[in-house]
């Protein structure tokens, strides 16, 4: 338990999130609630300048090198070499990166990528209230920004701070997750027809636990439209940890 | 102790995917075997994906307890590798893949495998991880969650890949005609080199 503690705080770079039970907008046959467990999130999306650390660390995920299976390539298309984004800035959020990158950039430092259900968990938030789904300012604010261009070009921070003191959950990119591929809405298939029931096992069809929900719905419908190699420019990442990180990898380690 | 502990973890954390180093050399861009992820078959032997290189692959993910759609891909599987040809068959392995690792233990599919009749050679069962197994998903464009306890939604995709470990086929659907599938296997294993 101390140990937990003492990862959470040294960390400044990561907030605690105290765990609990919610129902997401999507997922979940009966509508019932899912529960999240305590974890830590980082407050900003990991920006340029981070990236281009980790890259210089790991050349495999340089964009001249990175194969294609784990990349398509577009992947860093806006950076100028394998070494520099250019005038661009350091703080801005790094996107045109895949799911690879992403989720091998967080386990190269000890990290994860949030599960969806835990980022949408943090993603409830506005400033003051842990739930802000039913307010109406909250989701007029969050579809306000997918009508804003570029907002990817701002920097990290530059949106509001959470009731978890996290930022940009909304209003700067879209963020990978690590079980993204875990979607079933009508028309997500790659071939871009109507859900055809014999494409999936088990129920295949949407359960908006709130119809109202449009802004979830959005990213949802986005991360459904995914593949792992994919990368488009308003799309980048921010790394999650367990609390309970070293009781749950002895566990791993007991049950091999 | 507390750094050292979590020296060691940071240890183990790290996966192979962080050395510094682009080590591969003959495997190609587009290929499976760039995935460093081990697997348990339901022999109980541990192996990496690109222990399989040599083969034209083709695989399925299923989870054994599954009642609905994966019995029809089991089928299916099966109804592919019947109408191989004798020289084909050599050169090809068929390989399911768990989505369910926690239920679906090395015995487990060694069980499923002779309940379903698939006890040769060419037919190889695989489990790993909840992480490795939802990266292996991903490249395969496989969908799939855990919709209760013992149920999962899944994508029901047969994918077909070259001895180099490379994509060349998916067949997308339950009941759809493998007459295209099969096809492409026979000719994927045509262009095989016999050692």
């Amino acid at each position: 338990m101390s140990i937990a503690v003492s990862v959470a705080q040294n960390d400044k770079e990561m907030a605690y999130i105290k765990g609990g039970a919610f129902a997401p907008f999507y997922g979940n046959i009966d509508k019932s609630k899912v529960k999240v467990s305590d974890f830590l999130i980082d407050k900003y999306s990991i920006t340029n300048e981070q990236f281009l650390e980790f890259v210089k660390t790991y050349p495999k995920y340089r964009k001249t090198i990175m194969k294609g299976i784990f990349a398509e390539k577009n992947y860093l298309y806006y950076w100028i070499n394998d070494t520099s984004y250019g005038e661009y800035n350091d703080k801005s959020p790094v996107t045109n990166v895949s799911w690879f990158a992403a989720k091998n950039y967080c386990e190269c430092i000890g990290k994860r990528l949030p599960q969806m259900d835990e980022w949408e968990y943090v993603a409830m938030a506005d400033e003051k209230t842990p739930d802000a789904r039913q307010k109406i300012e909250f989701n007029k604010y969050i579809l306000s920004w997918y009508e804003k261009p570029k907002s990817y070009l701002n920097t990290v921070g530059s949106t509001f701070k959470n009731y978890y003191g996290v930022y940009d959950m909304h209003g700067l990119i879209w963020e990978w997750t690590s079980d993204f591929n875990s979607i079933f809405l009508s028309g997500e298939s790659r071939k871009d027809k109507d859900t055809d029931k014999l494409l999936f096992c088990g129920s295949g069809s949407v359960n908006a636990s709130d119809l109202m929900d449009y802004a979830a719905f959005m990213r949802y419908a986005f991360r459904g439209s995914l593949k792992a190699n994919y990368t488009t420019r308003n799309l980048g990442f921010r790394c999650a940890k367990d609390t309970v990180l070293i009781k749950s990898e002895n566990n791993k380690l007991n049950s091999k | 102790m507390k750094t050292l502990i979590l020296g060691l973890l940071a240890v183990l954390l790290t996966t192979n995917q962080c050395y510094s180093q682009n080590s591969s050399t003959k495997i190609t861009e587009l290929s499976i075997y760039n995935l460093p992820s081990k697997w348990t078959t339901q022999n109980g032997k541990d192996i990496e994906l690109k222990d399989l290189k040599g083969d034209v692959l083709v695989m399925v993910m299923i989870y054994t307890s599954c009642k609905a759609a994966c019995p029809r891909l089991v089928a299916d599987m099966r109804s592919i590798e019947e109408q191989l040809p004798q020289d084909a068959k050599s050169k090809v392995k068929l390989v399911l893949v768990s989505i369910d690792p926690e239920t679906d233990t090395p015995k487990r599919l060694k069980e499923f495998s002779v309940e379903n009749k698939m006890e040769g050679k060419q037919w190889v069962f695989l489990r790993s991880s909840e992480k490795n197994t939802r990266e292996f998903a991903a490249v395969l464009a496989v969908n799939y969650k855990k919709i209760s306890p013992i149920d999962f939604s899944h994508s029901n995709i047969i994918s077909v890949f070259n001895v180099e470990g490379e994509l060349v086929h998916q067949q997308e659907g339950l009941d759809v005609n493998n007459e295209e599938t099969v096809k492409k296997i026979v000719e994927t294993a045509s262009k095989v080199k016999t050692p």
